[in-house]
């Protein structure tokens, strides 16, 4: 099929509409006004449910409701919504049901501004809510790449009955490119929904209990080890990256969606210039793609993490590498992209330092 | 052998399991009514309840149809969520004046903003119960709570909330009638109340919010007997009981 | 090889951002990669707006254009802002109505086109951006008027159809504004 040419929020939408999305529940919030906007035309078009909510509480409980009935369901927001949404999230794990959320993010903490960012790395990447959870977690850096791991994370979040998180930035919602809708994406064996509580026992099947509540001790353990499980399989099995241009490398940058985008052309730039950089770009962060860095040639002695946030992925670089590297960073905040000559300079700084 | 003839038995809409309820409270009863009046409105098979945070957080071990399990005040938006995408299920949510008409106003408002077709079962004894007897938005003027130990002073914390007069000045809001369970007629009056609410759902007919007032005999300190009477003397005047909006009869009307 | 970089400044109000999307949509309909990127938030209610179009045949890679390889220049501000990303050697379209009393490079190659002015000989200020865009594509040869005017059919159905015509005219005054 040809490509339609579209902007980020509205394909995103799209995409899940293309994946079956049953319902979704949002609330306004800039930069992602244009995908609930979409949803509340195209969905009703589709016979499916759109409400807007009256907060980002409300919509995210709307969804675990909905997650709980059998429905594929979504929300999305942005960084302070997103943050606000974090109890019913935490609920949503704790009741092992699936949901997709799309998170746009912007500038913070508090309100901070509407402008692009990555501020959301620790809280996306750590559960964000109480307790012991994760959520699988998608960072694309284009549109293609968006609507089709959105189309495919409503499987994951089925195969998983977990929630996954969709983390772009304001660049990516806000930006138009030719998607293809219709590219083919995995599919995942997915297994009945027998536990739904959908009001519908008229076969005279046994009631169904949506829950996270576990007031014994050692039931909520084995719940908190069955869930760990799954955590424990996300990371074994299903780590995603792609690594650019690694064999010739000399150094490598780590970034994730728009930003490993921009050290694309940083890496041009730089080969320009005689010096031979790789990317290792996560598309999931989390799991955290830590089998990348054993693909590292071994003579690459210095590691430069390329973020919009004040530097929330090193840790997770600095595990993965296992003190094998020197780790430096480099960011800009506030809403502000770095520009390509930003990320070459700070590498020629790395490569010059050691000569 | 003389005739044996069933006189009362359990509702089938209730499980086997032992209620967590501390002797002398009304849940027992309010569960009872909700349970009687999905099973003689045929409606188990397709009923969703919403268990709350508060005491009656466990009951989704006590209803025999399906439950779900929510954060505390967000009842009504998780049976939002459901009822938009199963529209033939019955919802109901069971919550506590804690749960509803304080961290949970918002949702519960909306609700009936958007004229959502479910049914609240708004039970209001004007005390935190769970969390050990703290001051709730109903909480009587004088009345003494662990968070108001002289007594609730309005100059402080203002007036006790009266949430079915309010859920009643919603223009989204169907039915809305406050009810108790301190005597039989009035156990009667609730139940009919309820299968009222049920039928408006059913009939596709919008938002309906049932209040009874209960008791709290541990909380407030009093035996169940006292307490029966202390929630007559004293909630009743201030919670008057009755119907505050019926969208069905304004139908007719028109 | 198509690699084009651009960024179009203005007033909000001015369709700065439709003359971005126009390329971006003709590339689409070629099956040539491309990326739109609006300025966006409050500043685009009557402040300056912008927006970086990329036009490439290989993947785009950084969304943001931190030197563009040609500027269309429609208000005062936007030419402060952006004149001096421009890449030595680049083209700069100036909206020569409301561009006036300024320094100009002299290392970039310069088009003045008096937009407005242009615009209004055909009855309508409305039509300035696609003078400019006219302009544009008679230098750089990235689209075809056929190719602009059939995505603009797809856009203006209905009571926005008679308008055509009148952009078809702004679109061939643009390109006779930058002939010479």
């Amino acid at each position: 099929m040809s490509k339609v040419l579209m902007k980020g929020n509205e394909a995103m939408a799209l995409a899940a509409i293309k994946a079956g999305v049953e319902a979704f529940y949002g609330y306004p919030i800039t930069p992602q006004n244009e995908l609930p906007e979409y949803m509340s035309k195209h969905m009703a078009e589709h016979d499916r449910v759109f409400v807007q909510s009256e907060s980002e509480v409300a919509a995210i409980n709307m969804v675990y409701g909905a997650a709980g009935a059998g429905a594929r369901v979504m929300t999305s927001s942005s960084s302070p919504g997103i943050a606000l949404k974090q109890e019913g999230i935490s609920y949503i794990a704790g009741a092992e049901l699936p949901a997709v959320i799309i998170n746009v993010m912007r500038g913070g903490p508090g309100l901070g501004g509407i402008q692009p960012s990555q501020g959301d790395y620790k809280q996306i990447t750590r559960g964000g809510g109480n307790g012991d959870y994760y959520l699988y977690s998608l960072a694309p850096e284009s549109l293609q790449e968006a609507v089709d791991l959105i189309k495919e994370a409503f499987d994951i979040a089925d195969y998983f009955r977990n929630p996954v998180m969709i983390a772009v930035d304001g660049l990516i919602g806000q930006m138009m490119e030719p998607v293809d809708f219709d590219h083919p994406v995995p599919k995942w064996d997915l297994p009945p929904k027998t536990w739904a509580a959908d009001g519908n026992r008229k076969n005279g099947r046994e009631k169904n209990i949506i829950n996270s509540l576990y007031l014994d001790p050692a039931v909520l353990e084995q719940h908190n080890l069955k869930l760990k499980a799954k955590y424990d399989e996300m990371k074994r099995d299903h780590q995603r990256y792609e690594m650019i241009n690694m064999e010739s490398a000399d150094i490598v940058i780590v970034a994730f969606g728009s930003t490993a985008r921009i050290a694309r052309t940083a890496v041009e730039i730089l080969a320009d210039n005689g010096i031979r950089c790789g990317i290792i770009r996560p598309i999931a962060i989390f799991p955290f793609p830590t089998n990348a860095f054993d693909e590292i040639p071994d003579h690459v002695k210095d590691i430069l993490v390329v973020e919009m946030n004040t530097g929330q992925m090193v840790d997770d670089v600095r595990l993965a590498d296992k003190c094998r590297r020197n780790i430096h960073f480099y960011g800009r905040v506030g809403g502000i992209v770095p520009e390509a000559e930003e990320i070459v300079e700070q590498v020629m700084t790395i490569v010059g330092g050691d000569n | 052998m003389p005739d044996v003839k069933t006189v009362y038995k359990k509702s089938p809409g209730l499980t086997d399991y032992t209620l967590t309820y501390c002797p002398g409270c009304t849940h027992g009863i309010i569960h009872k009514l909700v349970a009687d009046s999905l099973v003689e409105l045929d409606l188990l098979d397709r009923a969703i309840g919403i268990s709350s945070v508060g005491c009656s957080a466990l009951n989704y071990d006590f209803f025999s149809c399906d439950m779900v399990q929510v954060a505390h005040g967000r009842a009504p938006a998780a049976a939002t969520g459901i009822k938009r995408v199963r529209p033939d299920a019955i919802l109901f949510t069971y919550q506590g004046d804690g749960d509803l008409a304080s961290i949970g106003i918002a949702e519960a408002i909306h609700a009936a903003h958007r004229s959502e077709n479910i049914t609240i079962v708004f039970v209001n004894n004007a005390i935190y119960g769970m969390t050990g007897g703290q001051m709730a938005p109903t909480t009587l003027i004088g009345q003494k709570t662990t968070t108001s130990p002289d007594g609730r002073d309005a100059k402080t914390t203002g007036l006790p909330l009266k949430i079915s007069e309010m859920m009643a000045t919603i223009p989204g809001a169907t039915y809305v009638e406050r009810v108790s369970v301190h005597d039989p007629k009035h156990v009667n009056k609730a139940k009919k109340a309820l299968k009222k609410a049920f039928e408006i759902q059913n009939n596709k007919q919008g938002f309906s919010l049932i209040e009874f007032i209960s008791t709290c005999p541990v909380n407030w300190g009093m035996t169940p007997k006292d307490a029966i009477d202390w929630a007559v003397e004293n909630m009743i005047p201030y919670y008057p009981l009755g119907v505050f909006k019926d969208a069905t009869k304004e139908d007719d009307a028109q | 090889m198509i690699n084009e970089k651009l960024i179009v400044a203005g007033f909000g109000g001015q369709g700065v951002m439709l003359m971005g999307q126009l390329l971006s949509y003709c590339a689409t309909t070629r099956n040539i990669n491309t990326l739109w990127f609006p300025s966006y938030g409050p500043e685009t209610r009557g402040g300056t707006a912008n927006c970086s179009v990329t036009i490439s045949d290989a993947y785009v890679n950084s969304p943001v254009i931190s030197t563009p390889d040609s500027i269309i220049i429609m208000n005062k501000p936007s030419l402060a802002k952006f004149q001096p990303k421009l890449k030595a050697g680049g083209n700069c379209f100036i909206n020569s109505s409301l561009v006036v009393d300024i320094d100009f490079r002299d290392d970039v190659t310069l088009y003045k086109v008096p937009a407005n002015e242009l615009a209004l000989e055909l009855g309508n200020l409305k039509v300035a951006n696609m003078v400019m865009l006219g302009a544009y594509l008679k230098v750089t040869g990235l689209f075809s008027n056929d190719e602009v005017l059939a995505v603009l059919k797809q856009k203006f159905t209905g009571a926005k159809a008679k308008l055509i015509d009148i952009n078809k005219k702004a679109l061939e005054l643009g390109q006779q504004a930058v002939a010479s």
